[in-house]
C-alpha cells in the first residue's frame, strides 16, 4: 500500500486520484477496503445493511483517494456510508450513535416521515451530541431509490453519505435482472470549512478556466473587432465570467463513484442479456453530474425514488441530491462505461460493466465545456422568439408524447408546446391549473436589490424543456438524447388533483462575487418561515436570479413537477432550477411542522435556505 | 484612534449566526494581502517597498487595514496606514470610512488624515480604490488607484496599474504641493504558482508634477524616476 501511496500524481487535469489507495484501512471484511489493483481485479461490493433494525455508528475514518492520507467522516466505518435496504410497509428502527468530537446528524432523503425524524438540527430535533446516540423510528410508506446524508455543518463533503434502496409493496412495475448501486460523490482533501472561506475570499479560487488574452485574440480573428466587443461588452458591465459554471471545481475535486477513485473506477457485473437496473444518486456536495454509458441506451424508469414513464435516452445531467433509476440492456459479452462528468468539465468519474472482472472498457474524453449565454443570464425572452433553439425544443416536447395518447394527454402536449415558446401571458387560460406551472412574470422584490445581489433575471425562461447548459445542443453535435424535466411523467395518477389555492413566488439570490446566497435577497438567518396551511395545495415557483443551476430541496413533502400532464405530475424531493430560468412544482402541505427548504449545494445551503413551517 | 478601536469593536459583534441545519453562512473571516513586496532597482540605492490589505469581519461589514511602506538605505521614506471601517454598499463596491496615519521622520511631518474611500471593481474589471483625506490646518488630498489584470494564461498575469494623488494646498514640510502631486504607473507581470504566491517582475514609473516637483527641484533630487521592481505578491 505504501508504494502506492507514495506514487506522483497528475494534478495538471483535475485529481483523478490513486488507483490502489481506496479505503485504507478500519473496514475490515469489506471487499473494497483494499481496493483492487489491475492485477486481482474483481468486482467491487459496497458494504449494505438489510433488515427492519440498524445500528448506525459515525465515526472518523482514514481515508486516501489522491495519494495523501486524511480522516473521513464514516458510518459504520465505510465511505459512502452503507447501502440500506428497506421494505416498503416495514416500520425501520435506525439507532445512530454519534462517536464524533462534535455534533452530528442523519437526514433521510426523499423519505417522507415525521418532522422529528428528518434529522434536521434546529428544526426536526436537536442534532445528536458527541457521544450520544438517537433513536430514528419511522414506517416506511414508499418504494425506490433514496439516499442519506448528515444535515450537520459541511459532514457531507467528507463522506457522510449513503445510499436507500426501498423494495415495493406490491410487485415493482419495473422488470429487471439485477441492479447495481451507484453513488456519485466528490472528495477534497481539504477541509471544507477551509473550501467555504476560501470561496469567500476569492469566488473564483477554483476556476481555472478564465477567459485569457489568447481568447481574446482568437475572437477577434474569427468574430472582428466590433462584434467580439458587443458580445464582451454584457459581461464586461455585469463584472461576470461566462466560464463560471462551478464553484468548486476538478482542481480539488476528485471525483468518486461508490467511493472508487476515477483513476481506478467502480467494477460491477452484468450477464450478457440482462436487464440492468442502476440506481443513480448524486450524493456530491458541490457538483452536478452528466451522466451516459457509451454504447448503450438508458431507460428511465424512475426519478427521485419514484416510478415514472418510462423514457430511453443516451445521457441526462443529475442535480445534487437527484436520484435516477436507468435500466440498460448489454447485449454483448464486453465492458462498459458508466461515464460521469462534472457540469463544468473539470473531472469526472467513471465505473465499469463488464461481465467479467478482467475485462475493461474504453473511458471517453471530456465534453468541451460550455459558456454561459444569454438564457443563463435570464434573458431568454429578449432573444429571438422564432430562434432554432425555441422550434428544437417545443418539437422535442411532441416527440415524446407522439406515441400513445389520449385526450388528456393530447392537451397536455399543446400546452407543452406553447408554454415552451413562451406564448403571451393573456392568451395563456391555464395558469391557475394544477399541472401547467405559473404565468407569472417575475415580480423582483425590495430585499432582491443591494450590495448582497449582483443580478436579477430581467425574462427567464421554463426549465422545462431545458437539459442544461453545455447539454443543449447534444442532439446536434454528438446524437446523443438528453433527458428534460419536461420528459418526466408520473407513471402513477396524479393523487392530489386539487388546483393549487395560492402561488408562493420565490427567486434565488446571491452575490457571486462576495460568495453570498439567499431566497429573494434575505439568507436564512434573517427570513421568516415559510407558512403552510395544513392540508392546502399550494404552487411554488422558483425564479434563477444566478447563472448556477441550483438543486432545490424541500424536505418532508413531495415537489410536484408541473410539467403540463396534469394526470401525471411526476413527484421529486429535489428540483433542478436551471440557469436564469424558471420552474413550478405544486407541494401539498400534508405534513405538519417545520420542515428545512433549501438549495442542495453544500455552499450554498447556508443562506439559500428556509424554513417550511406547515400548521 | 478611539473611533477605530470602537469600529473594531462593532465589527466583532456584526453578526450573530444561527447555525441551524448546517454550517454559519456568514463566519468570520480575515485576509491579509501583500499585493507588493518588492525590491526597486534605483539609482544608487535599492526601496523596499510593501503595500500590503488586511481586512477581517464579515459578507458585508469588514475593518480593512491598508498600509504602503517603502524602505531606502536603511531610512524609513515612507510609512503610511489606514484603518478603515469597510461597507458594502452596490454589489461590487464598499464604502471605507476611517482614518490615516503618515508617519514621517520626526513629530513634524507626521500627518493624520480622515479617509472617506470607495473600492471596488468597476464595469470592465478594474479594481479601484479612491478615497477623499481630510487632514489637520484645512489640509485634503484625494487619492484615486486603479488595476487591472490581464490573463496570459491562468497563471501568467500581467498587471497595469496607477496611482495619482492630489492635494488641497502646500505642505513644504512633507514637500507635497497643491494639485496634482505625483503619480505612480506600475508593470508586474506575475506567475501564480498557487493562487495565493505569485512572484513578480515589473516596471515601476514615478511622476512629481507642480510644486511637489519643485521640493524636490530645490532639493537637487529627480522628479520622476524609472525602476525596475521585482517581488512577490501573496495572501492568505
Amino acid at each position: 500500500m505504501k508504494e502506492i501511496i507514495n506514487s506522483p500524481l497528475n494534478r495538471r487535469k483535475f485529481v483523478t486520484g490513486v488507483a490502489a489507495g481506496g479505503l485504507l484501512y478500519g473496514l475490515g471484511g469489506f471487499s473494497n477496503s483494499f481496493a483492487n489493483t489491475q492485477a486481482q481485479a474483481k468486482f467491487h461490493h459496497h458494504p449494505t445493511l438489510k433488515g427492519k433494525q440498524f445500528n448506525l455508528d459515525i465515526g472518523y475514518m482514514p481515508v486516501n483517494f489522491t495519494g495523501k492520507q486524511r480522516l473521513a467522516t464514516a458510518v459504520n466505518g465505510s465511505v459512502p456510508c452503507p447501502t440500506l435496504y428497506w421494505q416498503e410497509g416495514d416500520e425501520v428502527t435506525l439507532r445512530v450513535s454519534n462517536k464524533l468530537k462534535h455534533s452530528s446528524s442523519i437526514h433521510w432523503h426523499g423519505i417522507i416521515l415525521d418532522t422529528q425524524m428528518d434529522g434536521v438540527p434546529g428544526l426536526s430535533f436537536d442534532g445528536i451530541d458527541a457521544g450520544k446516540t438517537f433513536v430514528y423510528k419511522f414506517k416506511v410508506n414508499q418504494s425506490g431509490t433514496y439516499w442519506y446524508h448528515s444535515h450537520s455543518g459541511f459532514q457531507e463533503q467528507t463522506g457522510m453519505y449513503g445510499a436507500i434502496v426501498i423494495y415495493p409493496k406490491e410487485p415493482d412495475p419495473v422488470s429487471y435482472d439485477r441492479e447495481h448501486v451507484i453513488v456519485l460523490s466528490d472528495w477534497s482533501d481539504e477541509k471544507p470549512e477551509k473550501i467555504y472561506r476560501k470561496l469567500k475570499k476569492m469566488s473564483d479560487y477554483y476556476n481555472f478556466r478564465e477567459r485569457t488574452s489568447l481568447d481574446l485574440f482568437e475572437e477577434i480573428k474569427s468574430k472582428g473587432v466590433k462584434q467580439t466587443y458587443k458580445d464582451r461588452k454584457m459581461w464586461n458591465k455585469m463584472r461576470m465570467s461566462d466560464r463560471d459554471l462551478s464553484d468548486v471545481t476538478g482542481y480539488t475535486y476528485t471525483y468518486l463513484m461508490n467511493g472508487i477513485t476515477p483513476d481506478e473506477g467502480w467494477k460491477g457485473q452484468f450477464k450478457k442479456g440482462e436487464k440492468v437496473r442502476l440506481r443513480i444518486i448524486n450524493a456530491s456536495a458541490m457538483t452536478l453530474f452528466d451522466i451516459r454509458i457509451p454504447g448503450l441506451k438508458m431507460k428511465v424508469v424512475a426519478a427521485d425514488g419514484q416510478n415514472i414513464e418510462p423514457v430511453t435516452v443516451d445521457e441526462f445531467r443529475m442535480g445534487v441530491a437527484e436520484t435516477y433509476d436507468v435500466i440498460i440492456e448489454p447485449k454483448e459479452d464486453s465492458a462498459y462505461t458508466i461515464f460521469a462528468q462534472s457540469i463544468d468539465r473539470t473531472g469526472f468519474t467513471r465505473g465499469i460493466l463488464a461481465p467479467s472482472a478482467e475485462l475493461n472498457a474504453q473511458v471517453p474524453a471530456m465534453d468541451p465545456p460550455p459558456l454561459l449565454g444569454m438564457r443563463d443570464m435570464g434573458m431568454a425572452g429578449m432573444m429571438n422568439m422564432k430562434g432554432m433553439d425555441m422550434k428544437n425544443m417545443s418539437m422535442k416536447s411532441m416527440d415524446r408524447k407522439g406515441m400513445d395518447m389520449n385526450h388528456s394527454k393530447m392537451k397536455g402536449m399543446d400546452h407543452a408546446k406553447m408554454s415552451g415558446m413562451q406564448v403571451s401571458h393573456d392568451e395563456m387560460k391555464t395558469s391557475g391549473k394544477a399541472g401547467f406551472g405559473s404565468q407569472t412574470k417575475p415580480t423582483h422584490v425590495k430585499t432582491e436589490f443591494g450590495p448582497h445581489v449582483d443580478m436579477r433575471a430581467m425574462s427567464p425562461q421554463s426549465g422545462l424543456n431545458d437539459p442544461g447548459i453545455g447539454l443543449r445542443n447534444n442532439m446536434k453535435l454528438y446524437g446523443r438524447k438528453v433527458l428534460t424535466y419536461a420528459d418526466i411523467c408520473g407513471l402513477a395518477e396524479t393523487e392530489d388533483k386539487r388546483d393549487p389555492s395560492r402561488e408562493i413566488e420565490l427567486h434565488l439570490t446571491g452575490n457571486m462575487s462576495r460568495y453570498m446566497w439567499s431566497i429573494n435577497g434575505i439568507k436564512f438567518a434573517d427570513a421568516d418561515p415559510i407558512q403552510l396551511k395544513y392540508g392546502e395545495r399550494v404552487r411554488i415557483t422558483i425564479f434563477n436570479d444566478t447563472m448556477m443551476t441550483h438543486p432545490i430541496h424541500l424536505h418532508g413533502m413531495w415537489s410536484e413537477l408541473e410539467t403540463n400532464e396534469p394526470k401525471y405530475i411526476p413527484k421529486k424531493h429535489t428540483i433542478n432550477v436551471q440557469t436564469g430560468s424558471k420552474i413550478s412544482y405544486l407541494v401539498t402541505a400534508d405534513a405538519r411542522g417545520r420542515w428545512a427548504y433549501h438549495c442542495h449545494l453544500l455552499y450554498h445551503m447556508p443562506g439559500m435556505f428556509r424554513e417550511v413551517r406547515v400548521s | 484612534m478611539k473611533t477605530t478601536t470602537k469600529l473594531i469593536i462593532i465589527s466583532l459583534i456584526l453578526q450573530i449566526s444561527t447555525s441551524f441545519a448546517g454550517a454559519k453562512d456568514d463566519p468570520f473571516i480575515s485576509k491579509f494581502m501583500f499585493d507588493q513586496l518588492e525590491s526597486r532597482n534605483a539609482d544608487g540605492s535599492n526601496p523596499f517597498v510593501l503595500s500590503g490589505q488586511f481586512w477581517f469581519g464579515h459578507d458585508l461589514k469588514k475593518l480593512w487595514i491598508k498600509t504602503e511602506f517603502e524602505r531606502t538605505g536603511g531610512e524609513t521614506e515612507e510609512a503610511e496606514i489606514q484603518a478603515l471601517f469597510s461597507k458594502a454598499i452596490a454589489p461590487y463596491w464598499d464604502m471605507q470610512m476611517g482614518i490615516r496615519s503618515d508617519l514621517g521622520i520626526d513629530a513634524l511631518t507626521n500627518r493624520n488624515w480622515a479617509v472617506l474611500g470607495l473600492q471596488g471593481l468597476a464595469p470592465y474589471f478594474f479594481e479601484i480604490d479612491t478615497a477623499f483625506f481630510i487632514g489637520e490646518n484645512g489640509r485634503t488630498a484625494l487619492r484615486f488607484e486603479a488595476e487591472y489584470e490581464l490573463l496570459f494564461t491562468q497563471k501568467l498575469i500581467l498587471t497595469p496599474e496607477i496611482e495619482v494623488n492630489f492635494y488641497g494646498k502646500d505642505d513644504p514640510q512633507t514637500r507635497v504641493g497643491s494639485g496634482l502631486s505625483d503619480s505612480e504607473i506600475g508593470l508586474r507581470l506575475r506567475y501564480e504558482f498557487r493562487r495565493n504566491f505569485a512572484p513578480y517582475i515589473g516596471l515601476v514609473k514615478t511622476n512629481t508634477f507642480g510644486q511637489s516637483a519643485e521640493y524636490l527641484r530645490t532639493e537637487g533630487q529627480a522628479v520622476s524616476d524609472s525602476q525596475f521592481v521585482i517581488g512577490i505578491r501573496s495572501w492568505f
